[in-house]
């Protein structure tokens, strides 16, 4: 009888201790974003960034084991990326997605995570209106709006008069186009003339005659980083107007991945943003030195930021509400933490992240390139959401 | 006045970086009349080269150009010899394909090695610096490519209609059962119009790349803007493929300086007006 007794006692302890272990489980977490073809670097800044985080930090949160499943979908492409989306619901079981590069394959997967109730935390995607399609998103990167208003604000404070806006002729640019110009004239300056230069462009010496000819003291530019920023810059060094005492100001076209192929044309260049790689602070230091122990020819740029604190918020998330998507949701705004970039949080009700955003200028650090901050517009939320 | 003489000055010195980077695809599709989609994969692996040469291993940018070129003649070399010579009597759709197909291992091969970002070539900063001309500021790198524009095209002129070689080649072209009994080494000849083709693209890359930065995907980025070229200025013509590229440059210019929001769309109007027009393309050599 005893025996029996210990027997079932031994084997209750065991089924509890078997329960237990049951509870935690392993969450998946499902990371959509361009891993080959011309955009594959923000695949490879996302998951580099992810596996510095969790490098820093384990792979366990309150004994759940945490599971980063990468997807690619080759660039801007919707139905890839809903179909990517889809698959890790309903064949993976993932509880959060992330990632998101470009703003279609964002917006192509609201429809799904309306329907999962799963979060999905945009690392990169910047269009303001995104996070109105669903409530399950969550945006750790930045808008436009709130890196274009503080552009503007900062130039009307600091002599700019009269402003020629050149920016690319599709979505992105216009946005940047508008809100610098709202937010210049609000400030009592002029935007003397709008130049909108197709994609492809690729001489832009007639746009630096007109930029001269505009009587402007300064140009706001807005390109896509890359190809196009390199011979804009390049333009604007050679065409002059350095020389002729017209100033630029710019957001991330000085990107840390590209800004070395920029060279001697782009020192001096005056840009607003919310992340350098040489932000002076011991998490940024921190973070930058575990990037380059696990990836020594990697350099750490928005992209990486947006990931890296991605994939804190969905820490914290879990952390809050394990894989519970309403409760997750609701634990995420509001939340507010010290990020390498500096002081974030998440607005409630745009579930946008609040930042400082830098005005930074480029220098020569050694043999690189690197934005180097020398003033800040504290706390900017996403000033686009309303409008 | 000085707008008339702006537009001028800049579309020149952007048409002749056209001419520059759609040369060797004048000799290869112009000339040999294969459609060769890697031509800008060419341009690629010379540009590639001397990133390689000039920022890693510091080397002056005139040697490491002539490097670079000659790197990518041997690697043109075999190329014919083993896979473009099959590939000239393929259908035109057929050679569209395999062309396409070493476009995207070429691609596929620099991705490898050096990435998909922008893989800069070191100048001498004096190349860069702004040369006043009285009315307006060109970079000297421009006067430089107009300058090495102008040589070339002479020189290919000259090679294709005054020479031995240039008689052989346009037989070869366009007959080449004829040309060979004739006692013309044809193979050779192909072989050394192929070379001459891919080493003009190299030139044209690290050249143009001032306008048209290096990277990964340049050869499919600028697919359209070299054929363009060539198509426009007619099949089999290198003159026709310099009148083109001028008046292209000179047109997109004054597109973008008089009719900004119009972009892009000017440019493509104009190509479809001058095709309507003359759809063999400015000059063709009648056959």
């Amino acid at each position: 009888m005893r025996r029996l007794c210990a027997g079932l006692l031994a084997t209750a302890i065991a089924t509890f201790a078997l329960g237990g272990a049951a509870l935690a489980e392993t969450i998946k977490v499902g990371v959509i974003a361009t891993f080959s073809g011309p955009n594959a670097i923000w695949g490879k800044q996302f998951k580099e960034a992810i596996q510095v985080y969790v490098a820093q930090h384990g792979n366990e949160v309150n004994g759940n084991t945490i599971e980063f499943i990468y997807k690619d979908v080759g660039g801007p492409n919707p139905d890839a990326s809903k179909a990517a989306a889809q698959e890790l619901l309903i064949r993976e079981g993932v509880k959060y997605l992330a990632g998101f590069d470009f703003t279609p394959n964002a917006l192509a997967v609201a429809p799904l995570i309306n329907q999962a109730k799963v979060p999905a935390i945009i690392f990169n995607a910047a269009t303001s209106a995104i996070n109105k399609q669903s409530k399950y998103f969550v945006r750790t990167s930045f808008t436009l709006w709130q890196v274009a208003v503080p552009a503007a604000q900062w130039a009307a404070k600091n002599g700019a008069k009269k402003v020629v806006t050149a920016v690319s002729d599709y979505n992105p640019g216009i946005d940047a186009e508008t809100a610098f110009g709202s937010a210049f004239e609000q400030q009592g300056g002029t935007i003397v003339e709008k130049i909108r230069m197709p994609l492809q462009t690729t001489d832009f010496a007639p746009f630096m005659q007109r930029i001269k000819n505009s009587g402007a003291d300064t140009v706001f530019a807005f390109l896509p980083a890359g190809p196009a920023t390199f011979a804009f810059t390049k333009a604007y060094s050679e065409n002059g107007l350095k020389e002729a005492g017209i100033g630029f100001i710019g957001t991330g076209e000085t990107d840390e991945t590209t800004i070395d192929a920029l060279g001697e044309q782009a020192i001096g260049l005056t840009t607003a943003y919310h992340y350098s790689d040489v932000h002076t602070s011991d998490l940024n230091r921190a973070f930058a030195a575990k990037l380059g122990e696990l990836f020594p020819k990697s350099r750490a740029n928005m992209a990486s930021m947006g990931a890296y604190d991605g994939a804190h918020l969905i820490y914290k998330m879990i952390e809050l509400a394990g894989t519970d998507g309403d409760k997750a949701i609701e634990a995420a705004k509001g939340l507010s933490w010290e990020s390498p970039r500096g002081p974030v949080s998440i607005d409630p009700t745009s579930r946008h992240v609040v930042q400082n955003v830098y005005i930074r200028r480029v220098e020569r650090d050694g043999g690189r390139l690197v934005n180097r901050e020398f003033d800040l517009v504290k706390s900017v939320p996403d000033l686009g959401f309303d409008r | 006045m000085t707008v008339a003489l702006s537009i001028v000055v800049d579309g020149i010195a952007y048409g002749m970086i056209l001419f520059m980077i759609s040369v060797g695809l004048s000799v290869t599709m112009g000339l040999m009349r294969i459609v060769n989609l890697a031509h800008g994969g060419f341009a690629l692996l010379g540009g590639a080269c001397a990133h390689v040469l000039t920022m890693r291993y510091g080397m002056p940018f005139v040697p490491a150009l002539a490097a670079s070129v000659i790197a990518v003649i041997v690697i043109a070399i075999p190329l014919e010899r083993l896979v473009y010579r099959h590939i000239y009597r393929f259908s035109e759709l057929e050679q569209v394909l395999a062309t396409i197909g070493i476009v995207f291992v070429m691609i596929a091969t620099v991705n490898l090695f050096l990435g998909s970002t922008l893989l800069t070539i070191r100048m001498p900063p004096e190349v860069s610096l702004p040369v006043n001309l009285g009315f307006k500021v060109l970079p000297l790198h421009r006067i430089i490519v107009i300058v090495v524009g102008l040589l070339m095209v002479t020189g290919l002129y000259l090679l294709v209609e005054r020479t031995r070689f240039g008689i052989y080649l346009r037989a070869a072209v366009d007959n080449q059962n004829t040309a060979a009994s004739l006692g013309i080494d044809t193979p050779k000849v192909y072989l050394a119009a192929f070379a001459l083709g891919a080493g003009l693209a190299a030139v044209g890359g690290i050249l143009g790349a001032e306008l048209l930065p290096i990277e990964a995907y340049y050869p499919l980025r600028y697919m359209v803007l070299f054929l363009t070229v060539v198509t426009v200025g007619g099949m089999g013509s290198i003159v026709g493929s310099f009148i083109a590229a001028l008046s292209l440059g000179i047109l997109d210019t004054a597109g973008r300086y008089l009719l900004p929001d119009v972009g892009t769309i000017f440019f493509f109007l104009a190509i479809i007006a001058l095709l309507a027009l003359r759809p063999n393309g400015l000059l063709v050599r009648p056959s």
